[in-house]
């Protein structure tokens, strides 16, 4: 599992951030994103599902967003 | 068999934008979108950081445009990039402090990059002439093409039959008849393309998707810009215009004072960079302080804090100054409303 920290920062910032991680990552690895800005919970399901990645789990622990993905093909 | 050619499309989250790349998406062209962000953006931000607007969804509208066409959408960041453009923009401000058309020139320019880098054949936008009175008018239009350097690698689909031909057109990699002649500030073609195509909740047009087209945000620019006698700004900076009552009683400190719960959360993240202010005898808003202060300065600093807090009509408030972890505390008296100069309000 890759960790990517993008408390505080504010969307789309996560977005881009989780976008330029996966470009480094190979099909099949998970990336577990950390944000403090409730729009990722919508604004990143919605990138991967238009990139071709799956948001395996989405939660809120503590005000902290939590998002685990597995990059697609 | 022909080629299938590729279009990389700006896309802002407006209907414009949406309906361009549908309209090549209808004539078999494969496009990816691209968005531009350079912090300026209205999207996101003060939704996610106002607490009256956590009812409403927080939608970016560019990735929901992407999903409705059912295309790739490649967001950059250019915060950095951006700061010339906004600081010494060759044609100049808006009606504000909206650097329209070199903001254009630069994002075809950086969308032509990435054209190259991609191996995408031509670039669209969603301008459509006369729509907006600085960069898309009849004169600007030419301008954008030859210094962004797309030149006739840029097509407009929605006003395409108003200009001279480009690229794609003469190549036959696009249907010229099957583009659009749109011209004014008129959204009803638009609207009626949007039936057409099937598109409703999309956003709407009116206010732009930029906070340097907002007066109140640009004079606090200005008045950024001024106070610290040189026109640069961080992410932070720009961040925090957009939050928050701000107050600036004197040339070398301002207020910033949350005006509700969200802005309160939202200024906690900036507790440790700057000094702070809080009403400790009365429920108040957290306050951010810029700039210098002397301790004559933080009194009065505490004066108006505790006039924007519950208890704005006691004798005495007990206020908390906090600079790098150290605290130390003022009772003043809250200044009454006409005592705050409306000169003070940035």
């Amino acid at each position: 599992m890759i960790e990517l920290d993008a408390r505080r920062l504010m969307c789309p910032m996560p977005v881009i951030k989780t976008q330029d991680r996966i470009k480094t990552m190979a099909p099949g690895e998970h990336l577990r994103v950390t944000c403090t800005d409730p729009g990722v919970m919508q604004d990143i399901p919605a990138w991967c599902r238009i990139n071709g990645h799956t948001v395996l789990t989405a939660e809120e622990i503590d005000h902290e967003y939590s998002l685990i993905i597995e990059v697609g093909g | 068999m022909a080629t299938q050619r590729k279009a990389v499309a700006l896309i802002s989250g407006g209907l414009d934008s949406l309906l361009a790349a549908k309209v090549m998406l209808e004539q078999g062209v494969h496009v990816e979108g691209i968005n531009f962000y350079t912090g300026f953006c209205v999207e996101g931000h003060t939704h996610a950081i106002r607490k009256k607007d956590k009812a409403k969804p927080k939608r970016n509208n560019a990735l929901w445009s992407a999903e409705k066409l059912g295309i790739k959408l490649h967001i950059i960041d250019i915060i950095e990039e951006y700061k010339d453009v906004l600081i010494n923009p060759k044609h100049g401000y808006g009606a504000n402090m909206n650097p329209c058309l070199d903001c254009k020139i630069f994002m075809v320019g950086k969308a032509k990059e990435w054209a190259e880098e991609n191996g995408f054949d031509f670039i669209i936008t969603g301008e459509v002439i006369g729509q907006r009175p600085m960069s898309q008018r009849r004169e600007t239009m030419p301008v954008i093409s030859e210094e962004s350097g797309a030149d006739d690698r840029l097509l407009r689909p929605l006003c395409a039959q108003n200009l001279p031909e480009t690229l794609p057109e003469r190549e036959g990699w696009v249907n010229r008849d099957e583009l659009y002649d749109f011209s004014g500030r008129t959204r009803k073609p638009q609207m009626a393309l949007a039936q057409k195509f099937g598109f409703d909740d999309y956003a709407q047009p009116a206010g732009g998707c930029c906070f340097l087209t907002d007066k109140a945000y640009s004079v606090k620019l200005t008045d950024l810009w001024a106070s610290r006698g040189k026109r640069d700004y961080e992410i932070d900076d720009i961040m925090l215009l957009k939050v928050g009552r701000h107050i600036r009683p004197k040339p070398h400190f301002k207020l910033i004072i949350a005006r509700e719960e969200g802005e309160n959360n939202f200024l906690q993240g900036y507790k440790k960079q700057f000094v702070t202010l809080r009403t400790m005898s009365h429920k108040g808003p957290l306050t951010l302080l810029d700039g210098k202060a002397s301790d004559e300065d933080l009194r009065l600093a505490s004066q108006i804090v505790a006039r924007f807090s519950q208890g704005r009509d006691a004798e005495a408030v007990d206020v908390e100054v906090t600079e790098k972890g150290v605290s130390q505390s003022y009772t003043v008296t809250p200044l009454k409303p006409d005592e705050i100069e409306p000169s003070w309000r940035v």
